[in-house]
């Protein structure tokens, strides 16, 4: 069991394992999914939370009364997260869902129909662009929700 | 977050200067070449925003202000989403479905390869401005403070 206040070496972690993930994807030859997470959950988010704390504190608060609820959803969250991959296919088996609808289809015609050799952006892109979209506009209402809370200054002081 | 690193670094200076036309060459390899290889505007836009951020750090935040300005990062937030909306109602105007790129040219994958060019184009200022505006945010606050 680990145990850090130290949230500076916590975010440290995050990055670390950002990185991992990365190098995960990498090896399950998904190397788009691989460059983002390098890209925004290793540097970005990284980045963002070393700002959020030079905004606030370095060290969490030390809570002396100990709270076992949060200690219970937590684990109850995890047992039904784990008890649903129960119902997961297996690695490579050829019979899982994923490979037996659109997937076949998408790469069989994707040359065809889209003509660009990456598969991955021909489906982001034009089969599923209506959920990329989506994802677009979630970016966005970050940004807007960013400025909303930090960005705008009172008129007439100057920056 | 101090406005600057350093007051005065050279090592640090000229390896930013380095770095930075490099990092934002390779974004613009990443947006234009996501067809191909792997990368595009997601990854793109965060690449770029990073040279911005490299930049802001090593510099200061008022030299990249010059640039990214709040005005400037707010339209070219909006211009992508619109960019992006925009070729899904184009095509709807040419008769398709929305998002169908089928449309958009003479040729079905000419107007794939247009389609995708574009809404990635939009994705990409999208985010990289996203991420500028979070960053400005943020740093911009801790040094008021």
């Amino acid at each position: 069991m680990v145990r850090l206040r130290n949230l500076f070496a916590v975010v440290m972690l995050f990055g670390i394992y950002s990185f991992l993930t990365a190098a995960l994807f990498v090896t399950l030859d998904a190397v788009d999914v691989a460059f983002t997470e390098a890209a925004v959950g290793a540097g970005i988010s990284t980045f963002l939370l070393l700002s959020t704390l030079a905004l606030t504190v370095r060290r969490e608060k030390v809570h002396h009364k100990r709270n076992l609820i949060p200690l219970l959803v937590v684990t109850a969250i995890g047992a039904t997260l784990v008890y649903g991959t129960l119902d997961m296919p297996y690695f490579n088996d050829p019979h899982a869902p994923v490979h037996s609808h659109v997937a076949r289809h998408y790469i069989e015609a994707t040359e065809q129909e889209v003509g660009v050799p990456n598969l991955v952006t021909a489906v982001l892109a034009s089969y599923r662009g209506y959920d990329t979209l989506g994802e677009v506009t979630v970016i966005f209402t970050a940004g807007i929700g960013v400025l909303a809370l930090l960005g705008y200054r009172k008129r007439g002081s100057k920056p | 977050m101090r406005a600057a690193v350093q007051p005065y670094n050279l090592v640090l200076r000229v390896a930013a200067k380095m770095l930075i036309p490099l990092i934002l060459m390779f974004a613009l390899y990443v947006q234009f070449h996501g067809e191909i290889g792997p990368g595009g505007g997601f990854q793109a836009g965060v690449i770029f925003s990073a040279a911005f951020v490299l930049y802001a750090l090593v510099f200061g935040m008022g030299l990249a202000r010059a640039v990214a300005t709040e005005r400037v990062l707010r339209v070219l937030a909006a211009f992508g989403m619109l960019l992006y909306m925009g070729v899904g109602l184009a095509s709807l105007f040419a008769g398709a479905n929305f998002l169908d790129f089928n449309v958009l040219a003479q040729d079905r994958v000419e107007g794939q390869h247009l389609g995708i060019f574009l809404i990635e184009l939009g994705i990409g200022m999208t985010v990289a401005a996203v991420m500028m505006t979070m960053f400005f945010a943020f740093a911009e606050r801790g040094a008021k403070s």
